[in-house]
């Protein structure tokens, strides 16, 4: 990894935004005669190449879901901010893969962990639903965007008060604890959650308790327009982990193998009773805090640096072409799945219905089940004629 | 039966629903060896262990943040708020994450947050707190706040078996002075049912908690030198409100004065007002009157928190001038 970025002069430079560590071809690829079976085992990764091309899927997934999403918000149909994780693809994706859903293993997203949802089995027709509010949506319209959950599938919708999926998880975790079942954990917070008050509670209780809980700090750069040297004096992320007393490793987020593995150890080493690790991966965000963002407070030239030279998903298929055995037609194949079932997804969620008025009082609790219909709406199941959106959530709304 | 005081009726509620329910257990601070700051979990770590009665770091956030999520695995969490004035450093996390989880994302959180509140006893702007007022404006919270022995039982029972975040607010005042036998069998009082503590037919006393105490106080010396007949509603709970309870009494005596601990503005005691105005408005004689805590926060010295506080007397005076209209 690069150099330290804590207290420097360079802002919101990235620290690792000059090394590419991306694998190039190998010399000596094309003497291998490649191994294409789907068992056939990356020395490094321990992945097996089904699950190293699934890896590619849920990356690729992840990217065209939010590129449709981008259209629908331009066309309205997306009516809250959107929320984008453009070169964060394989931090999400590859941290996620590191869990055991057959054992039950449970995440918690933030916004930008579109992918780990994916990976836990979150799909197109859902994240749709939740963005357009649609009736049928996972939340019937109460929540936006990624912001929802499944005890089932595993994985818990984060709030929008950063840090506080930390204890959150840290309790779910220390049920799993206290029931002597075989499960782990993962939280994501960004750089900026780090700074909140939840994160330390939830993270010191989780430690003490020994909680099997891998805590991921993705670290992007920047907290909406906050660069990380505004938001801590710490060299790093990583050298939080020594002041509580857990295991720290960090590691290159726009490599998702890489990622896949450091997430792996930190995983078996919560199930085997190892308590808290935090992870600390660095990647790069891309697009603005929201869709209005005009990242007019990045310095020039940072974010084309970062797509020309550390897109994670240009930098793993390469790696995978590399390998050696898998060929170009295969991932295209992939990248037209994905496409398929996006562009089916879509049509499905545009035409799902909005929720009717007064669903919005029921289930607040379980007992009572519906709150009181207010005396001036009684009869009333439309508040407003026209249910306007609108222009945009900031100044600078493409 | 022998008499149990407020606080041993609290404690002999965790200890039996600990017994009957495996998913339940109790977190919070210097709880487990030490048995709580006023002792209401002393013998509860000896009986059930450190997994079950667990000492925290001083967290109320990671309390009841670890809370919602154990409880959304399926445990059913007791946290204890040391002093229930604490409870503001976790009130993000019951405001925004508990209280919305059930209706944004369908996460059930049965949990329990209890702590000892209230002044009286010289505890200064810190360990005197009633911060119910601050709750009762967040959907998706319960909140309750026993004035007797036999309530604080029943409803922690109560609370403990519900299926969303209840609030249990117990009186530091009462803990040790007033007792009472109670039922044998399991006792459990529903969230949301007023209890009537004194009948009368002149004028209602509409209160909860430490109050209530006052109230009847006021009730037997109104009886005793004005010849009135004072009725006394004892809320209990007060998220959900028991409307009908306070409509029946506004019907039969036509007069409300609303009495609470806790200060004035924004208080209780002006939404009870509301609920009347808007249910019950052609039966009043009078309008609503309250005797509240001035709009302070609580001094220490005994002089001070006293004419802070509402005492006997005030409400004496106040159901008088009432009476008069």
């Amino acid at each position: 990894m690069g150099t330290r970025a804590g207290g420097s002069s360079n802002g919101g430079r990235r620290r690792n935004g000059g090394t590419t560590t991306a694998a190039q071809p190998a010399a000596g690829a094309a003497m291998r005669a490649p191994d294409r079976t789907d068992t056939a085992r990356d020395a490094q990764s321990g992945l097996s190449r089904a699950q190293r091309l699934e890896l590619y899927y849920y990356m690729r997934l992840t990217r065209s879901l939010e590129e449709r999403l981008v259209n629908l918000y331009r066309q309205t149909k997306v009516v809250g901010g959107l929320f984008r994780s453009l070169g964060q693809e394989a931090d999400a994706v590859g941290s996620a893969y590191a869990l055991d859903r057959s054992k039950g293993d449970i995440l918690s997203p933030l916004i930008r962990n579109l992918g780990s949802m994916l990976v836990q089995g979150a799909r197109p027709a859902e994240i749709l639903r939740q963005y357009m509010a649609k009736g049928d949506s996972p939340t019937r319209g109460r929540e936006l965007n990624i912001h929802y959950g499944d005890l089932v599938r595993g994985f818990i919708g984060q709030i929008s008060h950063l840090g506080d999926m930390v204890p959150v998880m840290a309790g779910v975790t220390l049920s799993f604890k206290m029931r002597g079942q075989d499960r782990v954990g993962l939280v994501y917070v960004g750089d900026g959650a780090t700074s909140t008050g939840a994160f330390h509670e939830g993270l010191n209780f989780a430690a003490v308790q020994r909680c099997p809980l891998v805590v991921v700090v993705e670290n992007n750069g920047y907290a909406y327009s906050t660069p990380v040297a505004k938001q801590t004096a710490a060299a790093q992320f990583l050298d939080k982990a020594a002041g509580y007393g857990i295991a720290g490793e960090r590691a290159d987020g726009n490599d998702v193998l890489a990622t896949y593995q450091v997430t792996k150890r930190a995983v078996d080493r919560a199930r085997a009773g190892g308590g808290v690790t935090l992870i600390e991966l660095l990647t790069y965000r891309r697009k603005g805090h929201a869709e209005h963002d005009n990242q007019s407070y990045v310095p020039p030239g940072e974010i084309e640096h970062w797509e020309r030279e550390n897109d994670p998903l240009d930098r793993y298929s390469r790696a995978l072409l590399a390998s050696g055995d898998v060929d170009s037609q295969e991932l295209a194949a992939i990248d037209a799945r994905a496409q398929q079932e996006i562009d089916a997804a879509a049509a499905d969620a545009e035409a799902a219905p909005m929720p009717v008025g007064p669903d919005a009082l029921v289930g607040v609790y379980a007992d009572p089940p519906a709150a009181e219909m207010l005396w001036f709406r009684s009869g009333v199941t439309s508040a407003v004629a026209v249910h306007e959106r609108p222009a945009g959530w900031g100044t600078h709304d493409a | 039966m022998p008499e149990v005081t407020y606080l041993e009726a609290i404690r002999q509620a965790l200890f039996e629903e600990m017994e009957r329910d495996p998913s339940v257990f109790c977190l919070g601070e210097d709880i487990g060896a030490y048995g709580g700051a006023f002792k209401v979990t002393e013998g509860l770590q000896a009986r059930f262990g450190e997994g079950r009665v667990i000492d925290t770091p001083i967290s109320e956030a990671a309390i009841v943040g670890a809370a919602a999520g154990a409880a959304h695995m399926g445990m059913r969490p007791v946290c204890e708020m040391q002093f229930i004035d604490f409870i503001s450093c976790a009130y993000d996390m019951l405001t925004n994450y508990v209280a919305t989880a059930r209706y944004r994302a369908m996460l059930p959180c049965p949990m329990v947050v209890r702590g000892p509140s209230g002044g009286y006893v010289r505890g200064g702007p810190f360990h005197s707190q009633n911060p119910e007022a601050a709750f009762l404006h967040t959907p998706g919270l319960k909140i309750v706040y026993p004035a007797t022995a036999s309530d604080a039982k029943g409803l922690l029972k109560a609370a403990i078996r519900d299926d969303d975040c209840v609030l249990f607010f117990e009186h530091k005042y009462l803990y040790r002075r007033i007792k009472e036998t109670l039922p044998a069998t399991d006792h459990v009082v529903p969230i949301g049912k007023a209890r009537l503590a004194r009948e009368g037919r002149d004028l209602s006393i509409i209160t909860y908690a430490a109050t209530v105490w006052k109230a009847l106080e006021a009730a037997e010396q109104l009886e005793r030198e004005d010849g009135l007949s004072i009725e006394v509603l004892d809320l209990r709970s007060l998220l959900p409100m028991d409307d009908d309870a306070i409509v029946a009494t506004v019907r039969k005596t036509n007069r409300v004065l609303i009495v609470h601990e806790d200060t004035r503005t924004g208080g209780i005691a002006g939404e009870i007002t509301a609920r009347i105005n808007e249910r019950a408005f052609e039966w009043l004689d009078a309008p609503v009157l309250r005797v509240t805590a001035a709009d302070v926060p609580l001094p220490y010295a005994p002089p001070l928190e006293d004419f802070v506080l509402p005492q006997t007397a005030d409400i004496v005076r106040a159901a008088r001038q009432l009476a008069r209209y």
